[in-house]
């Protein structure tokens, strides 16, 4: 290639994980730089904010999102990324679909800082100091980025293109999303990089006629490494989750947790889920149903583990329409 | 709040006994609130978690879902899956944040108009007295006036020239 295509890398409300996934391509992060140059990317090299307002508009060919939105901070740096990229990246779970931070939209903006800041017992705060936008001290004002009421995720305050799906992305997915990149053989905007099939689809597990007595959490179980999890009565996401990650959960004898988000004819991940999970249930009458129906601890936290912020209830632009 | 708040209510009635069972109220010229959108579905184990969900997120402020009584089902056991899913949404939903008098499920057969009458102006009073639906985020303050973006941005500002969008 002639030019490098250059490549800003930046997080928002995540864990860092999205980036580490990148560095885990091992070797091929040569190939990546000797294709790309990185213009931005916070985690790894020295940038501030003034390095990304000097770029120009459209001056960055592809810009990796990775993390959810949860702060004014967050949505300024992700518009100010989107008017100067030319392809904006939904990179990693918490970008695409809210991810783990979005199961904070549960409670309230006030019940997550009471429980931060003052009920946690590991909290030793006498003063009750909770952080506000704006605070007076000696040496003048200071100031911190607002907390939103909710976590958005990326696609619900800016416009965008791909999505690259996984908690973290894989490094199998991260070099195929690369490759397309770099090679300009992009697919139809607004596609996920991924399978077109669902996990259960390609999974090697015995399945037989499947029934929930009761749902068992994975510790409560010796799971039997050959059969199905959910006809052992734990609850496993793959029906409705995205195949492309290489079965790793399952291989480690473990559910699959829905991190690389509704497969592809699926619109609301954790409906669905609910929804496969009680046409499996073994019961016949509503008293039954309720009582099995209560053996299970946290159905929205399971069902929604990686894409609460994208549940129909939840899903509409920042702003309005 | 709106002091004629006027409730919407999205109703999937099963057609075999339910949608019968209005069509009997209706018949019979029983008086009911309007305030029931009705939606004919062949079966009430048709109406996936996602509906309810998608009603709600088009502003609706109730959902009701009404089959055949157990063991009256035209497809022998179509209802059996809505009464293992009605729990489920319920917990559900009371985790997403939706009051649990928004969301109801009854069996009615083609021959309890009355029956069907009670329900609606029931869940219609209910919800008056809640108020409507709102969305997370309408709590929230999202016009900009709260100037408090953090010294980087004032930063940014300079340099951009007053054009924070970019």
């Amino acid at each position: 290639m002639a030019e490098k295509i250059k490549i800003a890398i930046y997080w928002a409300a995540g864990c860092g994980g999205c980036d580490v996934a990148i560095l885990d391509t091992n070797e091929k992060i040569l190939d990546i730089a000797e294709a790309a140059d990185i213009v931005l990317w916070p985690i790894a090299m020295d940038y501030k904010y003034e390095d990304l307002y000097a770029l120009e508009q459209g001056s960055i060919d592809v810009c990796l999102f990775n993390g959810a939105v949860r702060t004014s901070e967050q949505e300024e740096m992700a518009k100010a990324l989107r008017s100067r990229s030319k392809i904006m990246v939904a990179f990693g779970a918490c970008a695409a679909w809210g991810g783990i931070p979005a199961l904070a939209n549960l409670f309230e903006r006030e019940e997550i800082f009471k429980s931060s800041y003052l009920d946690t017992q590991t909290t030793i705060n006498p003063e009750k100091v909770i952080p506000l936008t704006k605070c007076k001290v000696p040496e003048g004002e200071l100031t911190l980025p607002r907390f939103y009421n909710r976590v958005w995720t990326l696609n619900q305050v800016i416009d965008v293109d791909y999505y690259v799906p996984g908690c973290p992305p894989t490094p199998e997915t991260i070099w195929t999303a690369i490759e397309a990149i770099v090679s300009g053989n992009l697919p139809p905007k607004g596609s996920v990089i991924g399978s077109l099939k669902s996990l259960c689809d390609t999974c090697p597990r015995e399945k037989t006629e499947k029934k929930i007595t009761e749902f068992k959490r994975p510790y409560e179980v010796m799971i039997d490494p050959n059969k199905c999890l959910l006809e052992q009565g734990i609850i496993c996401c793959g029906p409705v989750t995205r195949d492309g990650c290489g079965h790793r959960c399952i291989n480690a004898n473990m559910p699959c947790r829905g991190c690389y988000g509704p497969s592809e004819k699926v619109a609301d991940q954790g409906a669905k889920l609910l929804s496969a999970i009680a046409s499996i249930m073994d019961v016949k009458d509503e008293k039954g149903a309720q009582e099995l129906a209560a053996t299970w601890e946290d159905p929205a936290g399971t069902v929604y583990r990686f894409s609460l912020a994208k549940s129909l209830v939840f899903d509409y632009k920042k702003g309005g329409e | 709040m709106e002091k004629n708040f006027e409730p919407v209510i999205v109703g999937f009635l099963c057609n075999w006994c339910s949608y019968a069972g209005a069509d009997l109220a209706g018949v019979s010229r029983m008086q009911y609130p309007p305030n029931l959108r009705v939606i004919r579905v062949m079966c009430s184990g048709r109406v996936e978690p996602s509906f309810i969900l998608k009603a709600f997120q088009e502003g609706a402020d109730g959902v009701l879902i009404s089959g055949c009584h157990i063991g009256d089902c035209h497809y022998v056991d179509g209802n059996i899956k809505t009464l293992r899913r009605t729990p489920l949404i319920k917990t559900l939903l009371s985790q997403l944040g939706v009051e649990e008098e928004r969301f109801k499920q009854t069996w009615i057969s083609a021959a309890e108009g009355e029956k069907f009458a009670q329900v609606v102006k029931a869940m219609v009073e209910e919800i008056k007295r809640i108020g409507p639906f709102k969305k997370q985020a309408e709590e929230e303050s999202d016009d900009f006036d709260d100037k408090a973006y953090g010294l980087m941005i004032e930063a940014a500002v300079t340099i951009e020239g007053g054009n924070i969008d970019g």
